[in-house]
């Protein structure tokens, strides 16, 4: 009743074309919007803010960046977290080696030399695919994990290879306490999010989209295989590097090289699964699910155990969270294979054509 | 001189446990299409399963029985709850899945059987053999040369079993083309539980060496990151291409963390170890550069 498109007449291909074309989408967007960037800095205590905002937004963002490569290009990686670390890493050394950087400009840096490493790894899928591209991914995560460790220059000679992000000062202000740093990076996340989505429906997203269903036929019918490929490989590295540098100076303050363990490119494979494959939206919901998800069976694990009086160590309640993690993956991949982003488009479906079922 | 042999010799001898858990893969992925990311999890979930029978006083034999039915149980299970209601859809989301299965299992191992660090002992003493280090002075380790047995006795067995039984002949039709086999009167369930009965023996089998040699622990699902890149160099699909790709990486990976460490030291500076970590995954990569199917992989004829 609320949510239904009649009498919204499009007249000009501007219109038409808008990314969203409904007015209530386009005014829930607004609200949500003012929500995030006004509403939650207003009431959200210090500890969401450091504990599940920042990184949600992060995640979002490195999820983002493989969705852009494994749901809209089809080439599966398990390399994210090691672009992640390239970016943070090498938005550490911008700041440090360079007088006078700014940061903003340091962390587009992080980006653009994850996306220059992203390429180098992306060379293969030009030759192999599908799983054989999947393990050479791997070779990225640990090469340059280890060289990350290995090689003092890169962490400023610090033992371990453990950095320590710089203060973050733009136009002369500190972004010191979680506040500041949340609406930086909710500010640097929409920025990101609102390109890749101009991205995906554009021209690029398109070719992309074409190689994912068929790259023999779309090579046929004239899309330039190698560099639509190697552009999604280039963006997507992008994206995952500024979420590192992100990650590092807006989350954690210092960072080792084993942080971005498979672990975590695992995690961030997950949030896509689970929010949905091919879908901006997917990767904010799928990033929020598992990274609240672990949070709920904190509190839910001990109280089911005292309701049924087992008792529960902390060993076994990781355990468990860990096969839950693996269930949810097998459950999605059965049920919903379009992640819970699918669900989110059935609803507006239903409600389009509430109260009538068709 | 000497010195390069023994590290060959037992790089080669590693490579072939590397080669046992690639078989894992290759079982799988030869008789349905599945590429298992599991097999690391459920060497670890083998190993475990015998420690654990033990520890509640199972004799060995008696251990090995009960952890071969339980991974018999698991396979099965993993047919009738993931893969039966995933026919028909694309690899990768196969692929996929199987890396929740993998933890999945990760988080049910430990939770069944406990997870601190357990020895296994199962009557092979790892010293070296003296005959050898006598007359040619290259420290062999018993150990290491019967796992070698072990696994060319399972190899052979399986590749014979592939080649000659009425089974054999089903997993390959199977492989092949899942539909064709259904419609000719191949039961495809059985066919996928017999595979994964199967990939959970040589899990057993790889388990029981890994873990008598490294100890029971969570680092046993590593073993399946050990054994990727000896699948991509060795084609997925080749039974001897598991055992060459393994023997490679085994005996590059150790020659490598010898020899490269003091060049690259002495050109930057610093400690360069841990090299075994990614080498084998470079290496696979650019050989997957000149000859994308692998060494024994089957030529892929893309149709639009």
């Amino acid at each position: 009743m609320f949510y239904r498109e009649a009498g919204q007449f499009k007249t000009s291909y501007g219109a038409d074309q808008q990314i969203l074309p409904i007015r209530q989408d386009r005014i829930g967007m607004v609200v949500l919007l003012a929500v995030a960037f006004l509403g939650v800095p207003l009431f959200a205590s210090e500890y969401w803010f450091s504990a599940i905002l920042i990184p949600f937004l992060i995640f979002a963002l490195a999820a983002l960046g493989l969705n852009i490569l494994t749901g809209y290009a089809g080439q599966l990686s398990l390399g994210s977290a090691a672009f992640m670390a390239v970016g943070a890493y090498a938005a550490y050394n911008f700041q440090l080696r360079v007088e006078g950087m700014p940061i903003l400009v340091s962390f587009l840096l992080g980006g653009v030399t994850a996306a220059g490493v992203g390429i180098l790894f992306g060379l293969p899928s030009l030759r192999i695919k599908g799983f054989y591209l999947a393990v050479a991914t791997l070779a990225a995560q640990f090469f340059i994990v280890w060289c990350l460790t290995k090689f003092p220059w890169l962490s400023n000679n610090s033992s371990s290879g453990v950095i320590s992000a710089q203060k973050i000062i733009i136009f002369g202000h500190e972004f010191s306490t979680p506040q500041e740093k949340y609406l930086l990076v909710l500010g640097i996340v929409v920025v990101l999010a609102l390109a890749a989505k101009n991205l995906v429906r554009g021209n690029v997203g398109r070719s992309w989209m074409a190689v994912r269903d068929m790259d023999v036929a779309a090579e046929v019918i004239g899309f330039r295989i190698m560099r639509t490929k190697l552009t999604a490989f280039a963006v997507s590295s992008f994206y995952c590097g500024v979420a590192g540098a992100l990650y590092a100076f807006c989350y954690l303050g210092s960072v080792e090289p084993d942080g971005f363990s498979l672990e975590l490119s695992f995690k961030i494979l997950f949030m896509i699964i689970i929010g949905g494959v091919g879908s901006i939206l997917g990767s904010f919901i799928g990033a929020a699910f598992i990274l609240l998800l672990p949070v709920f069976l904190d509190v839910l694990l001990p109280a089911v155990s005292r309701v049924l009086s087992l008792p529960v160590d902390g060993a076994s309640i990781s355990h468990i969270q860990t096969m839950i993690f693996g269930a949810l993956i097998m459950f999605f991949l059965i049920v919903e294979p379009h992640g819970l982003a699918r669900l989110w488009q059935i609803a507006k479906e239903k409600l389009r054509l509430w109260p009538f079922p068709h | 001189m000497q010195f390069f042999f023994e590290i060959l010799i037992g790089g080669l001898l590693s490579g072939v446990m590397y080669s046992l858990v690639a078989l894992g893969f290759v079982l799988i992925y030869k008789a349905s299409g599945v590429f298992n990311f599991a097999q690391g999890a459920m060497v670890y979930f083998a190993a475990l399963s015998v420690v654990g029978c033990m520890e509640k006083g199972a004799p060995l034999w008696l251990a090995l029985i009960l952890a071969f039915f339980i991974m018999l149980l698991f396979g099965m299970a993993t047919e009738r709850f993931v893969l039966r209601k995933m026919v028909n859809q694309a690899p990768i989301s196969l692929f996929m899945a199987t890396i929740g299965l993998t933890f999945f299992v990760e988080g049910f191992a430990p939770l069944v059987w406990g997870h601190s660090v357990r020895g296994l002992d199962i009557g092979i003493v790892d010293e070296p053999i003296e005959s050898i280090l006598d007359s040619f002075g290259i420290v062999v380790s018993r150990f290491d040369l019967v796992a070698a047995l072990i696994a060319g006795l399972l190899v052979t067995g399986l590749a014979l079993f592939f080649q000659y039984t009425r089974v054999g002949r089903a997993l390959r039709a199977v492989a092949d083309d899942h539909q064709a086999a259904l419609s000719i009167g191949i039961p495809l369930e059985r066919i996928w539980a017999i595979v994964w009965g199967v990939a959970g023996f040589v899990a057993l089998v790889a388990g029981m060496l890994w873990g008598a040699r490294n100890g029971v622990q969570f680092a046993l699902t590593f073993t399946a990151l050990k054994a990727l890149p000896v699948l991509i160099l060795g084609g997925f699909t080749s039974v001897p291409g598991a055992i060459v790709g393994g023997l490679i990486i085994g005996a590059s990976e150790k020659l490598a963390e010898v020899y490269i460490p003091p060049v690259m030291q002495s050109v930057f500076g610093g400690n360069f170890g841990g090299i075994e970590g990614w080498f084998p995954y470079v290496l696979a990569l650019v050989f997957l550069l000149f000859r994308p199917e692998g060494l024994f992989g089957e030529k892929h004829i893309d149709r639009v």
